[in-house]
């Protein structure tokens, strides 16, 4: 025995290291046909670790203090050795998240990932967007630019439309001021670099924990389990490591690359990462002509918008926008079809997919755009369609026509 | 009723554009140089140190603290001003803002479009008002280089039939100490400057964004082939 080995032997005989590299990577059966569209698990995992690492070089020198916290920024941007760097990585990389979770999350809607036996995972998915949704808005009142004030101000007296008096008391315990102020920052920062990360990654170990006890999806939605050799071990199925982990580092490498063109040419993406207003160090008294959130939000922000106040109320809308997210939970029981892919599943639901994703990025677009005119009637006709995605799915999925579904696996 | 054009990115006309280079050390030089004198009076650039400025700049240190720094300020303090606020809102209405990040939440074609378009105004305090920045409360400062322009507008008919007042071109009442050409060039070498002062990474980010993605190009050679030899036995 080597020395290595033995080493091994002392380690599993008190800490299962062996047996969990072989359940979780050299002895975990994922289907052969992963196309492109599985790039972006791995791909989002990347990226979390990205955000923690350049996150806790930030807070060596960031200053969670109303007076300090731009300049703090600014520090970073001249002073700091590579802080204009580690700071461009973390935004840049804020975006990429949710780019990469969009995908994901597409991927899921179009090879039915999240239907039996499968449920959990898309609900431990959608926990960690909404934790990464809270996380993206608090970090983003932290370099205290004029956005990230009014953003804050705006989004947090969202709250305050809650009704039965309850609205305004609830805002104010978030803010912990009647403005967004110090306070709010310093309990934002202590939201963003802890608690909400430690909830992120418990929620991560989670998704993937349910995802190796039942095995991954694939693009034809076959149960690779159903055919497996005498080993027991699944015939389409190839070990995770080293078949997947040589193919991700390709799809990583190619990540790298088109985030570096953004990350060291156009770190602000022409205003869609960075907003020009962001330089401006934020001012109390001097509400800026547009508040605009960033792009990520955008989509629920038209539904929010495009909804009418109810009895002088503005809850409608508010309800409508966490509606959008919530229903988002609810597509595991909503989806009536017998098959899980898009590839033998009938016209409706290609169709009904097709005319969502349309949807979702017009009303990101309009998101971005001034409320009124065509713009609202848009915004209004595009969450009707949002929401019809949804609504109608237990009768599209019911009546559409499935092809039959193979036995194994196919090689496109 | 004669109404004013709107929906152009510079106030009353399209924003010029500013066709500078931050890898022309020289106008980033002088782009300094004519900053402290001119600008540094009112406008601080609070979150620059003048040794970082230097350096990036590649002046001497010795020649910075004697020429461009008329405090007591030394190499490692940043570019802040003496001028109190509270004064500074009694002159001029409003406090001149810190022009740190102006390149940044302005962008450069505004600010060159807004150093070149100052015109008489008698009803204005300082005689002068601005195409890109209407009632602004700065004076011309560089009325002694560039000379003072009047500016004739026309009134033109809008797509509805309305009557719109648009600027038609400037005329040239007194004469600077400098060519328009000659100004021009030192407008573009402020510019320069701010978009410096805005992101001094600017200087390094792009050289460093070449490099790094032609190590990741390179490394995806081997990172395929990899691939490509464990999957062969897959079918």
């Amino acid at each position: 025995m080597s020395k290595m080995q033995s080493l091994m032997g002392w380690v599993d005989a008190r800490f299962p290291a062996t047996k969990m590299w072989k359940e979780h990577l050299s002895e975990y059966y994922a289907p052969k046909n992963f196309n492109f569209w599985y790039f972006f698990g791995s791909l989002a995992l990347l990226v979390l670790v990205l955000q923690i690492v350049t996150g806790i070089f930030l807070t060596m020198n960031y200053k969670p203090d109303a007076e300090m916290a731009f300049a703090s920024v600014e520090y970073i941007m001249r002073d700091v050795e590579w802080g204009w760097l580690i700071r461009y990585l973390h935004s840049t990389g804020a975006s990429a998240f949710f780019i990469v979770v969009y995908l994901h999350m597409f991927r899921g809607l179009m090879y039915g990932s999240y239907k039996k036996p499968r449920e959990l995972i898309w609900i431990f998915g959608m926990l960690i967007y909404v934790a990464l949704m809270a996380e993206a808005f608090m970090g983003y009142l932290l370099p205290w630019g004029q956005m990230s004030y009014w953003g804050a101000q705006v989004i947090i007296s969202l709250f305050g439309t809650i009704p039965f008096g309850l609205g305004e008391p609830i805002s104010e315990w978030i803010r912990g001021d009647f403005v967004v102020a110090d306070a709010t920052l310093n309990r934002f920062f202590a939201f963003h670099v802890i608690a909400v990360p430690l909830i992120l990654l418990m929620l991560v170990v989670a998704h993937i924990i349910a995802l190796h006890e039942v095995g991954s999806n694939n693009p034809d939605g076959v149960d690779i389990k159903k055919n497996k050799d005498a080993n027991g071990i699944p015939k389409d199925g190839i070990p995770f490591h080293p078949y997947y982990t040589v193919k991700d580092i390709v799809g990583v490498i190619v990540f790298l690359i088109l985030f570096s063109m953004v990350l060291f040419f156009v770190p602000d993406l022409w205003g869609w990462f960075l907003e020009k207003d962001n330089f401006v160090p934020a001012d109390p008294l001097k509400t800026p002509e547009h508040i605009v959130p960033l792009w990520y939000f955008t989509p629920f922000y038209a539904i929010l918008r495009a909804v009418p106040p109810i009895l002088n109320s503005q809850f409608p809308g508010v309800a409508a926008m966490g509606l959008a997210i919530v229903v988002l939970f609810l597509v595991p029981w909503l989806d009536r079809s017998p098959v899980r892919s898009i590839r033998y599943r009938g016209g409706l639901y290609k169709i009904a997919l097709a005319v969502f994703v349309v949807s979702f990025l017009v009303l990101g677009w309009l998101g971005t755009q001034p409320a009124g005119g065509i713009y609202l009637t848009l915004s209004q006709i595009f969450s009707i369609v949002y929401f019809a995605f949804f609504i109608l799915m237990p009768w599209y999925t019911s009546i559409d026509k499935t092809k039959p579904v193979p036995e194994r696996v196919t090689d496109k | 009723m004669v109404q004013a054009a709107g929906g152009l990115s510079c106030g009353k006309i399209d924003c010029y554009k500013a066709n500078t280079d931050l890898d022309n050390k020289a106008s980033l030089q002088r782009g300094v140089k004519l900053f402290v004198n001119y600008c540094m009076g009112c406008h601080s650039t609070k979150y620059m140190s003048y040794e970082r400025m230097s350096t990036d700049l590649g002046l001497d240190k010795e020649l910075v603290l004697k020429n461009l720094i008329f405090s007591d300020a030394k190499i490692g303090d940043y570019m802040t001003i003496a001028m109190p606020a509270e004064d500074a809102k009694v002159w001029f209405g409003t406090l001149p803002p810190d022009l740190s990040l102006v390149a940044r939440s302005r962008g450069k074609d505004w600010l060159y479009t807004y150093m070149k378009t100052f015109y008489a105004d008698d009803s204005r305090p300082f005689g002068v008002n601005n195409l890109a920045f209407s009632d602004v409360g700065m004076p011309h400062v560089f009325e002694e280089l560039e000379g003072l322009k009047k500016a004739v507008f026309k009134i033109e008919e809008g797509a509805d039939g309305s009557k719109v007042e648009v600027f038609d071109k400037f005329e040239l009442l007194t004469e600077g100490s400098m060519s328009a050409a000659k100004y021009d060039q030192a407008v573009l070498d402020i510019v320069n400057y701010l978009d410096y002062t805005g992101e001094p990474a600017k200087l390094v980010r792009y050289s460093l964004g070449v490099k790094v993605i032609l190590f990741l190009i390179i490394l995806l050679i081997p990172a395929y082939l990899m691939k490509k030899a464990f999957w062969e036995d897959v079918h």
